[in-house]
C-alpha cells in the first residue's frame, strides 16, 4: 500500500466525518507534519525501548534510523560514510536506494516526503558528496519540505586541515536548512537523529543536516532508545490566538469581497478537509498557489484557479479586487503579488501562518494569526458559524457575478501553434484526462511547470510536486522517482522539459534497476522555453542560448527514445497530434519499467495568462499584448 | 537609522555565535557592536548585539533570530529601562610632561591607569558609549595610539530576570 495518507477516490470523501467544530483531531494520522507539536513525545516513531546496548556510531546513525521508523533512504556512498555504509547492508527495515548523483538523493528525498508526510533521507559522503545535496536543500528550505540529510565527515582530528573530501556543509548549509548538527561525539547520535526528525517535521517543515566524521562513526557507544530529547529553543505555536480567530470571523462576516488565498502551508498541515468546511461555510472564491494546487478541489465551484505571474484571470482578479484575504498558509511570495505595492490594494489581510517570521514580512496584516491552520481552520469556521448565525450568512452573489464573468469569458485556453507541431498544452491536459487526479505528477521548472499547474486538475492534496520557491531545473525525474517509492500503487508522472531532463536524468538507472516504474513525459520544445519566452517578449526574439537541439528537424543530441533505451526504459516518441491519446495509453499500460516519452511540441506555444515582471497583476496579458476588459467599475 | 540593543540568550553550543551573525549579514544589518559570554546559567549563553536598522526591518529579523534553534529568547533593551555599558581600555601618549594633565583627565571620567611606560599610559573606562566618547575627545590631544573596546553590555532594570521564563521549562 501507499505510505503516509491513504490512497484515496479523491479527497472529496475526506471531508471530516468527525462533527462540526469538535476540537479533537484524529493524532493517528501518520505523518502528523505541522500538527499537535507539544502534546506529543517528540520522539517519532513506535518507541521501543532499547536498554543500553554497546555498539559503534555508525549502528548507532543505522538503528536510531530504524527505530525512528524509516522504511526508504536515498544515497550514495563515499570515503567518509563508508562505515554507515556497511551496517546498512544488514538492515532490514530500511530500503536504501542507490542513485547516480547526490542531487537526485535529495530531490527523491523531497518527492518522498511531499507525497507521505514523512521527513524524506538523503545521504551522502563529505566534501563533494554533501555539495551536491545543496541544491536539493535549498530547493526543501523554500518549499517548506520535510527532509533530514546525513553526510559524513572527514575525521575530528584532520577538520579544517583541507583534508581530502573536506567541506564546511554545515556551514555551507546554514542559511538554506531549518537546523544542523555536527555531531563528534557517537553518545550523541540517537539524540541528535531523533531531534533532526522532530525538527524536519513539525512546525513550519524544512530540511535538517547531520553531518558525522568518520570517527565518531567508527568509535563505540552505548545505545539505548529512545532518547532523551531537550530543544529549550523550539517552541511551536500550534493553536490560533482565539480572540484574533473571532476578529477573523468578524471581517470576513463583513466583507463584500472576501478570497481564500490558499497556500502549501495547508498541505503540509493536512488540513484540506478542513478548508473545504470552512469554505463551503463563507461561500468565497479560493485560490490555490503553485505550492497548493490540489489542497482545495479544482472541480469544486469556488475554485478561481492559481493566482500569480501565471495564473488564471479569476484567481488573480479575485485576489486584485478583493476587500478581504483570507490567507491561509501562503507567503506572499512576489510570483504573487507582482508590484507589492499595487498587490489587492483594496484588501484587509487576514494571515494565518505557522511561522511568525511570515506574517506581516511582504504584506502588512490586519488580523494575523500564528498556529497550525490544522487548528485554526476548524476554529475560524466554528467562530464563522457564530457569527453568520447572529448576523446572517454574507451575500456574495455581486462578487460571484462578477468572478464569474471573468471565469466564463477568460478559461484558460491555448491557441494552436503555427508551425503544425504539437501544442504542449494539449499533450500535458491530455496526460492529466487519461490518468485522472489519483495519479502523482511532478513537473520540473519552466514552461512545462506552468502548463502542468495550469491543465492538469488537480484534486486531491499531494498529487501535485514541483520546486515551486527554488525553480530548480532538474527536479522532475528524481523527485518523481521518490514519490513512487513513497506511493508505489499510485501513477506517477513526471512530466519534464527537455532542459530540465538532460539535468538529472541519469537518475533513470536508479529507477530502471530498482523497479521505480515511473512515466517521464519530456514536453520536448527543443529549447530553454521559458527564457525563450522572456526573450520573445523581452529581448526582440534574440535567442541567446536557449536552443537545445533535442526538437523536430534538429540532430536530435541526445535522442531521447534512444536514451531511454540505454538506461533499460521504454522509449516513446509522438510528433502528431492524433498519436497523443495513444503514446499515453500505451505509457500507462506499462508498469514493469520506466518509459521516457518525447513529445515533440512547438518551441513557439507561450506561457498565458502572464502578468509582465515589473508591473501590476492589474495588468495582466490573456496573449501578447491583451489585457482584459475589466467591469466599469474600475 | 536608529540604534538598537538586542539582549539574544542562546544555547551555549558551537556554531550559535555564527548562526546568530550570518543572520544579520544575510540582511545585510551592520552589527555595531557585539559582546557574548556565559549566564547564571550553566549551558546559556547571553549575547548583547547593537544593531542599526529601521523599526519594521528590526522586527523580521528579530523573528528570524527566534526561529534559530539554539535561540532561546530576545528581547530588545531600550536606554531607558536598562543599564548598558561599554569598556574600554585606551593606550595615550604621556611623557613626563604630560602625564600628570592625563591623569586627570582620567580621574574625572573614573578612568584608572592600568599600565605605564615612560612615553605612555593604559586607561581603563567603563561607561555609556557616549561617556567613553568624551573621554576619547579629551584625550585626543595627547595622541592616542591604541585603542580596544568591549561589545555594548546590557542588563534590563529591576529585579526580573531575561532567563526567568525561558527557561525554566528547560
Amino acid at each position: 500500500m501507499s505510505k503516509g495518507s491513504p490512497i484515496s477516490p479523491s479527497l472529496m470523501a475526506q471531508k471530516a466525518p468527525a462533527a462540526a467544530g469538535d476540537a479533537v483531531k484524529n493524532k493517528d494520522v501518520a505523518a502528523s507534519v505541522s500538527s499537535i507539536v507539544d502534546a506529543v513525545n517528540p520522539v517519532q516513531g513506535p518507541n521501543n525501548i532499547v536498554p543500553p546496548t554497546e555498539m559503534t556510531g555508525s549502528q548507532a546513525v543505522v538503528r536510531s534510523l530504524e527505530e525512528l521508523g524509516v522504511d526508504d533512504v536515498f544515497g550514495l556512498p563515499g570515503g567518509a560514510i563508508l562505515p554507515t555504509y556497511d551496517p546498512l547492508m544488514d538492515s532490514t527495515k530500511i530500503n536504501h536506494i542507490l542513485v547516480r548523483h547526490e542531487q537526485g538523493a535529495g530531490h527523491a528525498a523531497q518527492g518522498y516526503a511531499m507525497v507521505t508526510g514523512k521527513a524524506g533521507v538523503c545521504i551522502a559522503t563529505s566534501g563533494p558528496g554533501a555539495t551536491n545535496l545543496v541544491t536539493a536543500i535549498a530547493d526543501a528550505h523554500m518549499d517548506s519540505v520535510p527532509m533530514v540529510a546525513i553526510t559524513g565527515q572527514v575525521a575530528t582530528s584532520v577538520i579544517g586541515s583541507d583534508a581530502f573530501q573536506e567541506a564546511d556543509i554545515v556551514g555551507i548549509t546554514m542559511p538554506i536548512t531549518k537546523h544542523s548538527y555536527l555531531v563528534t561525539n557517537p553518545e550523541d547520535i540517537p539524540r541528535v537523529l531523533a531531534e533532526a526528525f522532530h525538527i524536519a517535521t513539525t512546525g513550519r517543515p524544512g530540511p535538517v543536516l547531520v553531518d558525522i566524521p568518520k570517527d565518531a562513526q567508527q568509535a563505540k557507544m552505548t545505545f539505548s532508545w529512545p532518547p532523551k530529547i531537550d530543544i529549550p529553543g523550539y517552541r511551536t505555536v500550534v493553536r490560533g490566538h482565539s480572540k484574533q480567530v473571532r476578529e477573523a470571523a468578524k471581517l470576513i462576516a463583513a466583507a463584500e469581497r472576501p478570497v481564500f488565498y490558499v497556500g502549501g502551508g495547508v498541505l503540509k498541515a493536512q488540513a484540506s478537509p478542513d478548508l473545504l468546511e470552512l469554505a463551503e461555510l463563507v461561500g468565497a472564491p479560493v485560490a490555490t498557489t503553485l505550492m497548493a494546487r490540489g489542497v482545495f478541489p479544482d472541480s469544486h465551484l469556488q475554485h478561481v484557479g492559481m493566482p500569480g505571474m501565471h495564473g488564471a484571470v479569476s484567481a488573480v482578479t479575485a485576489l486584485q479586487q478583493s476587500d478581504l484575504l483570507i490567507t491561509l498558509g501562503a507567503r506572499f511570495d512576489d510570483r504573487v503579488t507582482g508590484v507589492l505595492s499595487t498587490f489587492a490594494p483594496d484588501a484587509k489581510v487576514i494571515h494565518a501562518d505557522i511561522d511568525p517570521a511570515e506574517i506581516s514580512k511582504n504584506r502588512t496584516a490586519d488580523v494575523p494569526i500564528v498556529g497550525s491552520v490544522k487548528e485554526i481552520i476548524p476554529e475560524l469556521a466554528q467562530a464563522c458559524r457564530e457569527r453568520f448565525a447572529a448576523e446572517g450568512t454574507p451575500d456574495l452573489t455581486e462578487w460571484w457575478t462578477q468572478l464569474n464573468r471573468l471565469k466564463n469569458t477568460y478559461p484558460l485556453g491555448f491557441t494552436e501553434p503555427d508551425d503544425g507541431l504539437m501544442a504542449p498544452q494539449q499533450v500535458i491536459e491530455r496526460i492529466g484526462e487519461l490518468t485522472g487526479p489519483e495519479a502523482v505528477y511532478v513537473a520540473g521548472v519552466g514552461q512545462h511547470q506552468m502548463w502542468s499547474a495550469q491543465f492538469i486538475k488537480y484534486e486531491r492534496p499531494r498529487a501535485w510536486l514541483n520546486s515551486g520557491g527554488l525553480g530548480t531545473m532538474g527536479y522532475s525525474v528524481p523527485a518523481a522517482m521518490g514519490a513512487k517509492v513513497g506511493n508505489p500503487d499510485r501513477v506517477v508522472w513526471s512530466i519534464d522539459g527537455d532542459g530540465c531532463f538532460q539535468m538529472t536524468n541519469q537518475e533513470l538507472a536508479t529507477c530502471a534497476l530498482n523497479n521505480i516504474p515511473i512515466k517521464v513525459a519530456v514536453i520536448n520544445n527543443s529549447s530553454l522555453g521559458m527564457v525563450r519566452q522572456w526573450q520573445t517578449l523581452f529581448y526582440d526574439g534574440r535567442y541567446s542560448n536557449t536552443d537545445l537541439h533535442t526538437g523536430h528537424e534538429t540532430v536530435r543530441i541526445p535522442d531521447f527514445v534512444k536514451m531511454a533505451d540505454a538506461y533499460g526504459c521504454v522509449g516513446l516518441r509522438c510528433e502528431r497530434a492524433e498519436d497523443i491519446d495513444a503514446t499515453i495509453k500505451q505509457a500507462l499500460e506499462i508498469n514493469d519499467r520506466p518509459v521516457v516519452i518525447d513529445f515533440v511540441v512547438s518551441p513557439n506555444s507561450m506561457v498565458w495568462p502572464m502578468v509582465p515582471s515589473g508591473v501590476s497583476n492589474d495588468l495582466i496579458q490573456i496573449a501578447r499584448d491583451m489585457t482584459p476588459e475589466w467591469e466599469e467599475e474600475d | 537609522m536608529a540604534r538598537h540593543t538586542l539582549s539574544v540568550l542562546v544555547e551555549d553550543v558551537p556554531g550559535v555565535l555564527t548562526r546568530v551573525a550570518s543572520l544579520f549579514a544575510r540582511r545585510a544589518f551592520n552589527i555595531h557592536s557585539l559582546a557574548v559570554g556565559p549566564t547564571e546559567t550553566s549551558g546559556f549563553s547571553r549575547i548583547t548585539v547593537v544593531v542599526e536598522a529601521e523599526g519594521d526591518l528590526l522586527e523580521q529579523v528579530t523573528k528570524q533570530l527566534n526561529k534559530l534553534i539554539n535561540v532561546i529568547k530576545i528581547v530588545e533593551l531600550v536606554p531607558e529601562s536598562s543599564v548598558q555599558r561599554d569598556h574600554i581600555l585606551v593606550k595615550v601618549r604621556a611623557d613626563a610632561a604630560t602625564r600628570l594633565q592625563v591623569t586627570q583627565a582620567a580621574d574625572l571620567f573614573r578612568a584608572s591607569v592600568v599600565d605605564v611606560s615612560t612615553d605612555s599610559l593604559v586607561l581603563e573606562a567603563t561607561g555609556t558609549a557616549e561617556k567613553l566618547n568624551a573621554l576619547l575627545s579629551v584625550l585626543e590631544p595627547f595622541g592616542i595610539r591604541e585603542i580596544v573596546q568591549s561589545g555594548t553590555l546590557a542588563i534590563g532594570r529591576g529585579s526580573r530576570s531575561m532567563s526567568d521564563r525561558a527557561l525554566r521549562s528547560a
